[in-house]
């Protein structure tokens, strides 16, 4: 059966982190507002601090679109596909992976906006690494504060300001950009071993500092203040202390009345009429299939389905996929660098077993261009990040740093020993888009309806690999100085499905080489707007939510501005 | 290496002493267990659990560090997983038993769960190293598979059928599931209280333990 239903103003495709914020200032501007979203329903009461659920059995209660097509991964265009991750990177739900995310709210540096134009300046253009399609970003920092003011605080973040108005504090990141107030929470509480490390830190003369979250730690909009339980790590909070959209910015948006959240709504194609324009979009639930016309369709689901639903939804005007004339969706892909760890051994318990990711402390001496890159042979860097997370079943997974077998009598002596006192480090590095790096459709793989799934062709480069190893000597370092016994560092790994992946609809001035213009709709289709770090062409060394909120709450706010005018009516 | 076999040698006796004396039975089947002495399969056939539970009992033994995998019901958490979230895994074990006895005679001259411990742990190092023949596609992916759920069972919730007594947990000196977590209880100069309680006995999600573990 096929449901054409009555025309809405807006439909958005996917509720998660970027849909879910965009929802709020359309609602409240008036415009009706269908969310389609293709998971359900998650509430307090099923988040049990449970390991083996939230962990190793990729939420088995939840809806599983996303596990249904899993991009298929290869390292270059001549290569066999590598073997298939067995789950999503991120999941379906209201609210979506912000509600098992680690809730890190990073603003970008200044840097991260300006690679090119900066890099040219300070060091000369053959510095930008050979094959990168990288380009600046079609506006700087001081555009997008604003909507990281207010993502800040409609979602709630906590965190310590280190840049108000141009006044450094050193309790802050120094080297983040101006921001017009201090964060609407303070931080995350320290630990025992937090403050270990912030005192290694400054012993040898870095700038520690806690990072942001999107977590409460204080009360804050009626919702409670975090637990601190141990259970965040990619676990839903049972006392709504996680500002997943969920709690937040949707329900807010609801309560205008004017947005209706469907759920279990599994988007196949967007449609255009002999214009040219996006008409409606084309949704199977429970069986039978919806057609929603809409005035404006915003695509926001994650990155890999934003470009999988452009390429799927072919027609006269777009034989290539929607938006896709120019032959850039897809284009400019790249997934974080988060490989390439450090892992230490200490002689003491450090205590680790509470807390979460994005309880911790963090360097940023090392990142974007806040060092002298001059006599290094890269540009760019990365974020070092220690933090209080650990329970049993990955703590027993522990390396042995090759002092016992892997099982047996003397593994057993070792772990239990050592349990609470190897602790791992998270460096998210600087990655640049390349020529041959990019995503499209499998061509012979499929999801259960047929639909093909998408495939990422993609590998690091040399500049990736020697941030890689320089932030791991950082990394190294401070765990020394900390007082660690033994050390390991882990592969980089190459670019398979990510959380953190970027680009494929890049932003930007020029139609030849970006899909979505700077206010994020399509420079072909004009009432079709992208969210998400799929817009994304840079990524800095940091966590990408907090940068797709801010963008998303930009293209919402052009579009109620811009409201039954040109271009977009 | 040396001292790893010594310790083993010694070891022997209290191992299977162990496995007899095996604790207290609460759960379901205790009937049947306790009249043949042996864990009762749901999953597995009575042959294979007997292998399970063999090489479960060498990856995790029992030994002067406390009970292993035996006393803490490894064998039970898989055998139930395997007609549950782990069910996709069934067929490579049920394929890997016969490869692994298959291999035991083969080197050793008798079925897995009959070989002394020392012969067991040099056919799951073959395993391991993936010198041992005859599995599909290679022994080293079945001994990962079935390392990384006997590492499940032992530290994962008790609700899920492993990890019985807090065995795993009191192990890794794991302080305990909590719902909340004091800044005290994050200090480096004093250790958490340990208290032990499945997640799903916090009446706020004791609705959920029948769908998480199919009814059990």
């Amino acid at each position: 059966m096929v449901v054409e239903l009555p025309k809405t103003d807006v439909v958005i495709i996917g509720l998660g982190a970027v849909g879910g914020v965009a929802a709020l200032p359309l609602a409240e501007a008036g415009l009706t507002v269908v969310g389609l979203e293709a998971g359900r329903w998650l509430d307090t009461r099923e988040h049990a601090p449970d390991e083996l659920f939230n962990n190793y059995r990729g939420w088995p209660g939840s809806v599983q679109k996303a596990n249904r097509e899993i991009p298929v991964h290869r390292t270059h265009s001549s290569a066999p596909d590598s073997s298939r991750s067995s789950i999503h990177p991120m999941m379906n739900a209201v609210g979506g992976t912000t509600l098992h995310y680690w809730a890190q709210s990073w603003r970008l540096n200044p840097w991260d906006f300006k690679v090119v134009s900066e890099t040219t300046r300070r060091y000369g253009a053959s510095r930008i690494p050979a094959g990168s399609t990288v380009e600046d970003w079609p506006f700087g920092l001081e555009e997008l504060e604003r909507y990281y003011d207010r993502v800040e605080f409609e979602v709630g973040v906590s965190g310590q300001s280190g840049n108000l108005d141009g006044t450094i504090d050193e309790r802050g990141n120094i080297f983040e950009g101006p921001r017009q107030r201090p964060y609407p929470m303070p931080p995350l509480r320290g630990t025992g071993f937090t403050q270990m490390m912030t005192d290694a830190a400054r012993q040898i003369g870095w700038h520690p500092f806690p990072g942001p979250a999107a977590v409460n730690s204080v009360r804050y909009q009626n919702r409670a203040a975090c637990g601190y339980h141990g259970f965040c790590n990619r676990g839903g909070c049972h006392l709504d202390a996680k500002n997943s959209t969920a709690v937040s910015t949707i329900p807010r948006a609801q309560a205008t009345g004017n947005l209706d959240v469907v759920t279990e709504a599994h988007v196949r194609s967007i449609n255009v009429d002999r214009n040219g324009r996006v008409s409606s979009v084309e949704y199977l639930r429970n069986g039978d299939t919806y057609v929603q016309p809409a005035e404006v369709v915003l695509l926001a689901s994650y990155t890999y389905e934003n470009v999988r639903l452009l390429l799927m939804s072919m027609s006269d005007a777009f034989p290539n996929g929607l938006a896709n004339n120019h032959g850039q969706v897809g284009r400019h892909y790249l997934s974080h660098a988060q490989g390439g760890g450090v892992t230490a051994l200490f002689p003491r318990n450090l205590n680790l077993w509470y807390g979460l990711p994005a309880q911790g402390v963090a360097i940023d001496d090392w990142a974007d261009d806040n060092f002298d890159h001059t006599e290094h042979d890269f540009i760019g860097g990365g974020n070092l990040w220690v933090f209080s997370d650990r329970r049993p079943i990955s703590a027993a997974s522990m390396g042995t740093f090759g002092r016992v077998p892997r099982w047996g009598s003397a593994w057993k002596s070792f772990i239990k020993e050592n349990a609470d006192r190897s602790v791992g480090s998270y460096l998210q590095k600087t990655t640049l888009p390349y020529e041959n790096n990019y995503l499209d459709l499998h061509p012979t793989v499929t999801d259960p309806l047929g639909d093909p799934v998408c495939r990422i062709t993609a590998d690091y480069r040399e500049n990736e690999r020697r941030v890689s190893a320089f932030i791991q000597d950082k990394m190294e370092q401070w765990f020394r100085e900390a007082g660690a016994v033994d050390i390991v560092r882990h592969g980089l790994g190459t670019m398979g499905p990510s959380t953190h992946a970027y680009g494929g609809t890049r932003m930007g001035d020029n139609a030849e080489t970006n899909v979505v213009d700077r206010w994020g709709f399509a420079h072909e289709v004009q009432n079709l707007g992208v969210l998400g770090a799929s817009v994304m062409g840079t990524s800095g060394a940091h966590n990408p939510t907090l940068t797709a909120q801010a963008l998303a709450w930009r293209t919402a706010d052009h579009l109620v501005e811009h409201w039954g005018a040109t271009p977009i009516d | 290496m040396t001292n790893r076999l010594s310790r083993r040698e010694m070891l022997k006796r209290t191992a299977v002493a162990g496995a007899v004396a095996a604790v207290p039975l609460r759960q379901r089947n205790v009937r049947a267990e306790q009249h043949s002495g042996q864990p009762v399969f749901e999953t597995l056939t009575q042959g294979e659990g007997k292998t399970l539970s063999a090489v479960v009992a060498r990856l995790i033994p029992t030994d002067e560090n406390g009970p292993g995998a035996t006393e803490a019901k490894v064998a039970r958490y898989i055998d139930r997983a395997l007609s549950g979230s782990l069910i996709s895994s069934l067929g490579t074990y049920r394929q890997g038993f016969v490869a692994l006895n298959r291999y035991a005679e083969s080197i050793h001259g008798s079925q897995f769960s009959d070989l002394p411990i020392e012969a067991q742990d040099q056919v799951l190092s073959d395993l391991e190293d993936d010198t041992a023949t005859g599995f599909s596609p290679n022994a080293s992916s079945f001994f990962e598979v079935v390392r990384s759920h006997t590492i499940q069972g032992m530290f994962s919730d008790p609700a899920y059928g492993g990890n019985d007594d807090f065995i795993g947990w009191e192990l890794l000196g794991y302080p305990g599931v909590r719902t909340s977590v004091t800044a005290d209880l994050q200090r480096m100069d004093s250790a958490p209280t340990a208290r032990q309680i499945s997640a799903y006995d916090f009446p706020a999600f004791a609705d959920l333990k029948t769908r998480r573990t199919n009814g059990r």
